[in-house]
C-alpha cells in the first residue's frame, strides 16, 4: 500500500473511533513532505500528530461548537426595567451643549428617549459587589516611554488637511458660538 | 464703625427733630411728614447699627485658593514625541498624536511621571501608588481632540503641604511662616494657543504646546490675602526650580496661576467665588487678588451679591475613564516591582526619594546654622535668584564676618540692584570686588561712611578698583590724631551753646558734633576716635 493510502485509511479509522477527537487534515501535499524525511522522522511526526488533538472547527461529524443552535437570547419584558425617568428640558439643553447633537424637533427627542431605554436593559444585571470596568486593558502594565523627540516636525503635511491656513496657522471660527438657547429656536 | 453709625443715626434724628420744630412751627401737619419720613430712614438705619451692635460684628475676611498650573520641564511632550520648545515655527512641534488625528494613541512619559512624583514628595504628599487617566470633554478650538487627558478621579499624589514664609510686621522685617495644604497634584495635557484676529474675525490656532505634560496643583483655600498668595506661589518657584522638574517662570506661561477668591466674615459660610485669571507675575497676583478682594468688599457692603461670572470648571459632568491608558502604577522598591519588567518600564519611589535635591528650606536652614545669620536674612538670601551664591562667595574672599557681609549684600547691593531693576548676575559690582572693600574696611584704612561711598563709584564705574578710587579721591582714613585734635577743637570752640548743653547732661547734641567734624574730615575720620576726643573735650 502507497504511503498517501496508508495516511488516508489511518485518518478514517481515527475518525471512526472518537467523534469527540479533533485532528489535523493531513492534505497530500504535507504527507508528501514528509516522505521526504527519513521513514523515522515520518513514522514520529504521525504519532504526534495523533496524540495532539488539535481544536479545529471541523466541518462535518463530531461537530460541537460553543455556538448553541437555538437562541437563547431572552427580550427583558417592561415590568423589568427601573421606572422611565422623564428627560426635562434643560436637561436636554445641557446634553446638546455637551456633545454638540442637535435635537431638533419631537421626533430626536422620541429617540433619545428610546435611547435611554434601551440602555436601561443593563439595570436588569446585578452588579452587587463588582468594581465598575474602566477598560480591557485595566490589568495591563503602562508602557513609559523614554524622553527622547522621535516625532513632530511635519507642519506642512498636517496644515495640508485643513480646509482653511493662514501662514503656517490653522483658522478656526472665532471663540466658541454658543448655541441658540431653546427660546430662540 | 457699626456702633459709631448707630450713634450718629440717633444724634442726627434728634438734631433734625429739634431743627424742624424749630424753623417751621407754624406747618405742623407739613413738618410732622417730613420728620417722619425722615426718622423713618433714620431708624431703620439706627435698628440696624443696634442689631449689629449685640452681635458683635466681624470684618469681612478674604479667602484665596490657587490653581496653579506648572509645564514639566521635559524635552518631549506627555503623550507624544514630539518636542517641547519656546518659541518654534507655528506648528511645527506637532505630532500626529497631538493633531489628534485618528489612529493615534497616547503613549506616557517616563520623565513626566518622575518629575510628578518628584514634585509630590517635595510638598509633602501622599502618592497614589496606582492612579488613573480621565478625558474631560469640552469644545474648543485649540483642543483638536474635543477632550484633555488629566486625573480627575485618582491623581498621581493627594494631600500636601507647602509652607512658606514672607516677611511682615511693621517694619517688613519678621519672618511669618504659614503652610497650605495641597489637595492634589495631577498629569494632565496642555492645550494649544489661539491667537484672536477680530479684524478678520477669525482664530489662528498653533499646536506646538498642544499636549505639552503640566502638573495641575490644587490648593485649598488656606490664604487670606494677595500678599500671602505671592509668597506661596514664590516659594513653588523655588522648589520646583530646585527639583528641575518646572522652570517656573511666569512671564513665558511655565507657571500659571488663578486665584479663586471670595470673602465672608469668619465662622460664616464661604461667599460665591470668583476667578482671577491671566496674570503674568507675582506681584500682579497679588495686587489683583487685593482688588478683587475690595471690590467684593464694596459690592457687600452696598448691599449687592457677588456675582460669579466665570466658567466654572468645578462641575462634574464631561468626564469619562480614559479608555486607551491603564492605570499608572507606581512602586516602592525596587523589590516590589514585577521581576520581569525592564527597570525603565518602573518608577521606584525609594530612587526618586534618594536623588531629590536640596529644597529651599532645607538652604535656609543651612545658611543659618552655617554662617549665623538670622532667618529673615536667609530668607531674603534664597528669594532672589543668586543671592546665596554672591554672599558666599563673598564671605569665602574676606576676612570679615558673615552678618557684616550679610548687611552689605541685603540692604546695600539689594537695594542698588532693586533700584536699578537688575539681577543679581547683572550686578557691575561682582563678589571679589565687594570683598576687597570689605577688606579695606576690616583693615581700617577706610572708614564705614567712606566704605559706602566707594561702593557706590564701583556700581558708576566698574572698571576701576576700591585701592585706585581711594587713591584718587584721597578717602583714607585719617589717623593723624593731632589733625583730628585740631579739627574737633575748632568745632568745639565754634560751637559754644552745644558744648554747654552737653555739659548740661544732653548727651545727644555730641552726635551733632561728631556730624560737624565727619563733614570736615570728609567722612575719613575713625567715627571712635572723634567720639572719644569730642567726650574729652566736653567733659
Amino acid at each position: 500500500m502507497s504511503v498517501v493510502n496508508y495516511a488516508r485509511t489511518l485518518q478514517k479509522v481515527i475518525l471512526n473511533i472518537g467523534p469527540r477527537c479533533y485532528h489535523r487534515w493531513v492534505t497530500t501535499a504535507s504527507v508528501a513532505l514528509r516522505i521526504r524525511d527519513s521513514k523515522q522522522n515520518f513514522r514520529c511526526r504521525l504519532w504526534c500528530g495523533l496524540l495532539t488533538p488539535v481544536h479545529y472547527q471541523y466541518s462535518t461529524e463530531g461537530n460541537t461548537s460553543k455556538v448553541p443552535s437555538v437562541a437563547t437570547w431572552e427580550p427583558v419584558l417592561e415590568n423589568q426595567l427601573p421606572p422611565a425617568k422623564q428627560v426635562p428640558a434643560d436637561l436636554v439643553d445641557k446634553l446638546e451643549r455637551l456633545a454638540l447633537v442637535d435635537f431638533p424637533n419631537q421626533e430626536g427627542l422620541v429617540c433619545l428617549k428610546k435611547a435611554i431605554r434601551f440602555a436601561d436593559q443593563l439595570h436588569v444585571v446585578d452588579t452587587e459587589g463588582v468594581d465598575p470596568m474602566d477598560s480591557v486593558l485595566e490589568n495591563r502594565a503602562l508602557y513609559l516611554r523614554e524622553d527622547v523627540v522621535a516625532e513632530g516636525d511635519c507642519a506642512d503635511r498636517l496644515l495640508q488637511l485643513s480646509k482653511d491656513t493662514v501662514e503656517e496657522y490653522f483658522v478656526a471660527p472665532p471663540g466658541n458660538i454658543p448655541l441658540p438657547g431653546r427660546e430662540e429656536c | 464703625m457699626a456702633a459709631s453709625s448707630a450713634g450718629i443715626g440717633t444724634l442726627l434724628c434728634k438734631n433734625i427733630n429739634k431743627q424742624i420744630e424749630i424753623f417751621y412751627p407754624t406747618n405742623r401737619r407739613y413738618t410732622w411728614c417730613v420728620i417722619r419720613r425722615i426718622c423713618t430712614s433714620i431708624s431703620r438705619f439706627r435698628c440696624q447699627g443696634q442689631i449689629k451692635r449685640k452681635s458683635a460684628p466681624k470684618e469681612l475676611v478674604g479667602v484665596v485658593g490657587l490653581e496653579v498650573h506648572a509645564q514639566i520641564q521635559s524635552i518631549t511632550k506627555l503623550f507624544s514625541g514630539s518636542q517641547v520648545r519656546f518659541q518654534a515655527p507655528p506648528n511645527s512641534l506637532v505630532s500626529f498624536f497631538d493633531a489628534s488625528l485618528p489612529g493615534t494613541l497616547p503613549v506616557l512619559n517616563r520623565r513626566c511621571v518622575e518629575a510628578a512624583v518628584m514634585t509630590g514628595l517635595a510638598l509633602d504628599c501622599v502618592i497614589n501608588r496606582k492612579s488613573l487617566f480621565d478625558r474631560k470633554h469640552y469644545f474648543y478650538a485649540d483642543l483638536p481632540a474635543g477632550y484633555q487627558i488629566t486625573q480627575q478621579r485618582r491623581p498621581i499624589a493627594v494631600d500636601g503641604t507647602l509652607t512658606y514664609s514672607h516677611l511682615g510686621g511693621t517694619r517688613r522685617n519678621t519672618l511669618i511662616t504659614k503652610s497650605v495644604r495641597i489637595k492634589q497634584i495631577q498629569l494632565e495635557q496642555d492645550s494649544g494657543k489661539s491667537l484672536h484676529d477680530d479684524r478678520r474675525g477669525q482664530t489662528l490656532i498653533d499646536l506646538n504646546r498642544a499636549g505639552v505634560g503640566l502638573m495641575e496643583l490644587v490648593m485649598e483655600p488656606d490664604m487670606s490675602c494677595g500678599e500671602e498668595a505671592a509668597a506661596a506661589v514664590r516659594e513653588l518657584q523655588l522648589i520646583l526650580q530646585a527639583l528641575g522638574t518646572c522652570q517656573g517662570h511666569m512671564d513665558e506661561g511655565q507657571l500659571r496661576v488663578d486665584a479663586n477668591v471670595s470673602v465672608h466674615r469668619p465662622g460664616d459660610p464661604w461667599g460665591v467665588r470668583t476667578e482671577v485669571k491671566n496674570i503674568n507675575s507675582g506681584r500682579n497676583l497679588a495686587r489683583a487678588i487685593d482688588y478683587e478682594i475690595q471690590r467684593q468688599v464694596g459690592v457687600l457692603k452696598n448691599g449687592g451679591t457677588v456675582q460669579n461670572e466665570t466658567r466654572s470648571f468645578d462641575r462634574k459632568s464631561g468626564f469619562m475613564p480614559e479608555p486607551n491608558l491603564p492605570p499608572l502604577i507606581v512602586y516602592d522598591r525596587p523589590s516590589t516591582a514585577p521581576p520581569c519588567v525592564h527597570p525603565s518600564q518602573v518608577v521606584v519611589l525609594e530612587e526618586v526619594r534618594a536623588g531629590l535635591p536640596e529644597l529651599p528650606r532645607a538652604r535656609r536652614t543651612r545658611l543659618v546654622e552655617s554662617y549665623d545669620i538670622l532667618p529673615e536674612h536667609s530668607f531674603t538670601l534664597v528669594n532672589e535668584d543668586g543671592l546665596t551664591d554672591y554672599f558666599e562667595a563673598v564671605v569665602k574672599e574676606t576676612k570679615a564676618g558673615p552678618r557684616k557681609v550679610i548687611g552689605w549684600v541685603n540692604q546695600v547691593l539689594l537695594g542698588l540692584l532693586h533700584h536699578h531693576s537688575l539681577s543679581v548676575s547683572q550686578s557691575p559690582v561682582t563678589p571679589q570686588m565687594l570683598a576687597q572693600l570689605l577688606n579695606l574696611q576690616e583693615n581700617g584704612q577706610i572708614s564705614s561712611s567712606v566704605a559706602k561711598q566707594v561702593f557706590q563709584e564701583l556700581w558708576r564705574a566698574p572698571g576701576k578698583t576700591a585701592q585706585q578710587i581711594i587713591q584718587e579721591q584721597d578717602l583714607g582714613i585719617v589717623s593723624n590724631t593731632t589733625e583730628i585734635h585740631r579739627i574737633c577743637q575748632k568745632v568745639v570752640d565754634s560751637h559754644p551753646d552745644q558744648v554747654q548743653a552737653i555739659r548740661g547732661g544732653n548727651k545727644k547734641v555730641l552726635n551733632k558734633l561728631m556730624g560737624l567734624v565727619q563733614k570736615e574730615t570728609k567722612g575719613r575720620a575713625d567715627p571712635v576716635l572723634v567720639r572719644s576726643i569730642l567726650e574729652e573735650k566736653t567733659s
